[in-house]
């Protein structure tokens, strides 16, 4: 006997524990919702990323076809080669005025071949991009031999037709449009179905360098391809070292004091600083003081060293604590000294991690662009650097800063190329990822 | 890099390898070819002398190419006649010398005319012929601006001749010094690891070199901007409206209410869609769906930042426009608050994700089952039970998110805007830190100018700003974590 039996809750529930009550289920439903929150969240996050992935490409695959024009023109020598003696000097005097000439006068005899009328003088011209005089013009000089004969060429055409092959320009807009009238896209129409007009697999588009505001058609990503090269380049041959070489003392031989102590807070700090306040370091430091010229890749190269050096630091750091101290004390046990164990037997076992966190590191400095802009990377560069080392020193792009570059330029062809670009930007991340999982996947042991 | 500088560090590689070879050979020699006689290992004679060869002419011409550039800038710059001087200021006089010089050195290395010739050169022909080489001048070329360049270009050619010299000089004594130490019984092993260690500090250096480079040299133009505007209107004015004509109204505040404006945007959806997203994977999730989900969220973290600024210009921005901004009247603008608020949220899930997993993890399950033999359903004891054990380190998450949201650039560059605004309206486009600090640093500006230094102390509160937040995260942790056993 107990008072418990007494002092029962007068309104303590009955039932069986087989039927929920009211309150349980109450309860029950709560938990059902709460997973229902968890399951939404993460479907967010997904489409998020399928939204982003599925604008990306629509976006952006258009720019890897191009509308090109491929008829046969003669390359009349009295035009070309006025002393007929092949001469690459005299070659070099005929301007692309005289080219664009030659192409007029051939696409004009290629539509009255097949029986196709402009409607205005000058329509057929217009429908040639202002590029394509001067790839004729390097394909002439690179074979002075073609001048004489007829050669079949694929010209680019121009940005509106383009567009109006990929459904950006239509008979409405063009009506509005001081670049292209509805006349000529009907007679881009007509090319179309004689199969002159035709969207042709383009990859120029990674190879050839930029173009000016009024040329989208011709617009290319290969300086800044090159110019993200040689920063790669500059970052792994200045990260990797001095981040291994900073991990392994702070790591095996760093005594734990202060002084570490501040150096290690350093290092975790710098991790977290934005990536704008990089960039104003190497604006001071790097071409104020040092004097190095703007937007060379070996600025935003040194930059980009700094900012991927936490990365490096952390994951070598913690590649080396994965090795077990008992390969250290077996490496000191045969009488290697501390340096000799660390170098010859802890460091190959690191290595796989090493490389992997480096491989990232890698990736996201890829990806940075803001530093980028504040070292002078906006401005338009024609010109491929040159050859390493002095090509680390001449004016270049970087892949994002080619695509943030486009976006601030009116056309809308742009929008097509910067997705584009960003199409390649992530595909060469992806290759890099991928290629570090296989690494660690491959060479990383489990002690 | 001049020729010369180049072959000097050939030359200079050419003889550590060959102090190594014979630093190896003299001790083998100095053992009877008898290995077991020496201290060491031979290889560490051979690089005790390499590095001794060196690493003292390397850090002499390092300090050298680092001084010679101010120090000939400096002799030439007093040379100057002071007719040149009184007219306009040393440094623009200088800059103008510098420009003339490397365009007389692009010349020569174009091949366009040959050192002889530009050591001769004459004012009137010069223009035309660097204008022949690619090299374009503004103006006339002054002759005593034309006699100091070339004044300039001799210097240079000798102190660059003195220091392949004073180089080459220095690795032979260091390889003659190496050598005379080097014998059986020389402790090369301990000599060569010192010389390791003190490599490998060097190298941990460059942290702090880095940190502090960062502070100072912020810290140096921001005080020029100081001396040439007044530190309170920087802080509490509302008003940024910059002129390059003078007369500018400089006030961060419209920065920093539209920065926090979009972070608290950016966090208010990251923060409950990433804890709830980690929740689900650490709690509700069997092992086949985390190995799945888990990689799919990462990759979010892995997208760089100009891939979410230019979603954020095409697709979402317009989206907003057309389908909640203009319906309600609120705004007619593609770029907005709204705008790069939701694309750094989408940016940040990964990131509040991983961090509150790794929290939520690290709580005991004792806890966890402690709960559950209560009577607690699994959404009661997550909500009860061990969100508020992980909640300091989920605190500690979202100040890190939010110190990352503060600072980022590129999204709010394309999908923000560029006026500086106070308004409550997030349809509306404002601005940002970053965004101005961007703006103001590239144009074609004096450098001197307050509108272009602003950007400096614009940079320096922000590093503050988001240095205060990540030191406040990590105390919070630290102090209020428990120490489970």
């Amino acid at each position: 006997m107990t008072d418990a039996a007494l002092i029962a809750a007068p309104d303590a529930p009955r039932g069986s524990l087989l039927a929920p009550d009211a309150r349980t289920r109450r309860r029950n439903a709560a938990e059902r919702r709460f997973a229902l929150y968890g399951k939404i969240a993460v479907g967010i996050g997904i489409a998020a990323l399928v939204t982003l992935i599925v604008s990306v490409l629509t976006n952006g695959l258009g720019a890897f076809r191009q509308a090109y024009l491929t008829f046969p023109v003669e390359l009349t020598a009295d035009r070309l080669d006025p002393s007929g003696a092949r001469d690459p000097e005299a070659l070099r005097k005929v301007t692309t005025i005289g080219y664009a000439a030659v192409i007029e006068a051939a696409l004009e005899r290629a539509l009255a071949e097949r029986g196709i009328g402009a409607e205005a003088a000058g329509d057929a011209a217009a429908l040639v991009s202002k590029e394509a005089p001067a790839q004729l013009r390097n394909r002439v000089l690179a074979e002075p031999g073609l001048i004489g004969g007829a050669v079949e060429v694929s010209l680019l055409a121009a940005g509106r037709i383009d567009g109006y092959l990929k459904g950006r320009v239509t008979m409405q807009s063009a009506a509005l449009d001081r670049n292209v009238t509805p006349e000529q896209l009907r007679l881009a129409d007509a090319l179309k179905e004689a199969g002159v007009l035709s969207l042709k697999l383009n990859p120029s588009f990674v190879t050839a360098p930029d173009a000016s505001d009024q040329r989208p058609e011709a617009a290319g990503l290969g300086v800044a391809v090159l110019g993200s090269l040689y920063m790669m380049i500059v970052v792994l041959v200045l990260a990797l070292p001095i981040g291994v070489a900073a991990s392994i003392w702070l790591e095996e031989f760093a005594p734990k004091n202060r002084w570490t102590d501040l150096i290690e807070v350093n290092i975790s700090n710098l991790a977290a600083v934005p990536s704008i306040v990089f960039g104003i370091l190497g604006l001071a430091i790097f071409i104020n003081f040092a004097g190095l010229p703007q937007s060379a890749p070996i600025v935003g190269g040194l930059v980009l060293v700094l900012m991927t050096l936490p990365t490096v630091i952390i994951a070598t750091r913690a590649a080396l604590r994965a090795v077990p101290p008992s390969i250290r004390d077996a490496a000191l046990g045969v009488g290697a000294s501390k340096m000799q164990a660390v170098f010859h037997h802890v460091l190959p076992l690191a290595m796989p991690g090493i490389l992997t966190g480096t491989i990232i590191g890698l990736a996201q400095a890829l990806g940075e662009t803001a530093p980028l802009l504040l070292i002078g990377m906006v401005a338009f560069v024609r010109d491929y650097p040159g050859q390493p080392p002095e090509g680390f020193f001449d004016p270049a792009s970087a892949l994002p800063v080619q695509v943030y570059n486009w976006t601030q330029r009116a056309d809308p062809a742009f929008v097509e190329r910067a997705s584009g670009a960003v199409i390649v930007l992530l595909a060469f991340l992806l290759v890099m990822n991928l290629a570090a999982i296989l690494l660690r996947r491959r060479f990383e042991r489990r002690w | 890099m001049p020729f010369l500088v180049l072959w000097t560090f050939v030359l200079l590689l050419v003889l550590s390898a060959a102090a190594y070879a014979l630093g190896r050979r003299r001790a083998l020699a100095s053992a009877g070819g008898d290995p077991r006689r020496l201290h060491s290992l031979p290889g560490h004679y051979g690089w005790h002398a390499a590095l001794w060869a060196g690493v003292p002419a390397l850090a002499l011409a390092g300090l050298w190419l680092v001084a010679q550039p101010a120090l000939i800038e400096a002799r030439i710059g007093a040379a100057l006649p002071a007719a040149l001087t009184e007219a306009r200021d040393r440094s623009l006089v200088m800059s103008d010398v510098g420009r003339l010089a490397r365009g007389l050195d692009l010349a020569v290395a174009r091949g366009a005319m040959t050192e002889a010739e530009a050591a001769q050169a004459q004012p009137e022909t010069l223009r035309q012929r660097l204008g022949a080489a690619g090299v374009a001048l503004g103006g006339e070329i002054d002759p005593p601006l034309l006699a100091a360049a070339q004044d300039w270009r001799a210097q240079a050619r000798t102190g660059n001749r003195l220091m392949a010299g004073a180089v080459l000089a220095a690795a032979l004594a260091g390889l003659v010094f190496g050598l005379g130490r080097t014998h059986a019984g020389f402790r090369a092993r301990n000599a060569v690891e010192t010389g390791v260690k003190a490599l490998l500090i060097v190298s941990a250096l460059v942290a702090i070199l880095t940190t502090a480079g960062i502070v100072l040299s912020m810290l140096f133009e921001t005080r020029n901007f100081f001396a040439q505007y007044d530190w309170r209107s920087f802080f509490f004015s509302a008003t940024w409206s910059p002129n390059f004509h003078g007369n500018s109204q400089l006030g961060i505040l419209p920065l920093l209410w539209g920065t926090l404006y979009i972070s608290f945007i950016a966090l208010a959806f990251a923060v409950p869609v990433g804890l709830f997203a980690a929740i689900f994977m650490s709690e509700y999730a069997g092992p086949r769906t985390r190995a799945i989900v888990k990689p799919l969220i990462e990759v979010l973290a892995g997208i760089p930042t100009i891939v979410y600024g230019l979603f954020a210009l095409i697709t979402v921005g317009p989206l907003l426009r057309d389908w909640f901004a203009q319906p309600l009247g609120l705004g007619t603008s593609g770029s907005s608050v709204m705008t790069a608020g939701l694309v750094m949220g989408v940016m940040l899930i990964p990131f509040v994700s991983s961090l509150s997993d790794d929290i939520i993890n690290a709580v005991p399950q004792s806890l966890r089952d402690g709960s559950l033999g209560l009577g607690a359903t699994r959404s009661e004891t997550i909500r009860q039970v061990v969100l508020p054990a992980a909640l300091p380190g989920i605190v500690g998450a979202v100040l890190l998110a939010a110190s990352r949201a503060i600072g980022e650039t590129m999204i709010v560059v394309m999908g923000a805007g560029a006026a500086a605004q106070l308004s409550m309206n997030p349809f509306e486009a404002m601005t940002t830190v970053t965004v101005k600090i961007v703006s103001q640093l590239t144009g074609d500006t004096d450098f001197a100018a307050p509108e272009t230094l602003v950007a400096f102390a614009l940079g320096l509160t922000l590093f503050t700003i988001t240095l205060g937040l990540n030191v406040l995260a990590l105390w919070i942790v630290r102090r209020y974590r428990e120490q489970y056993e």
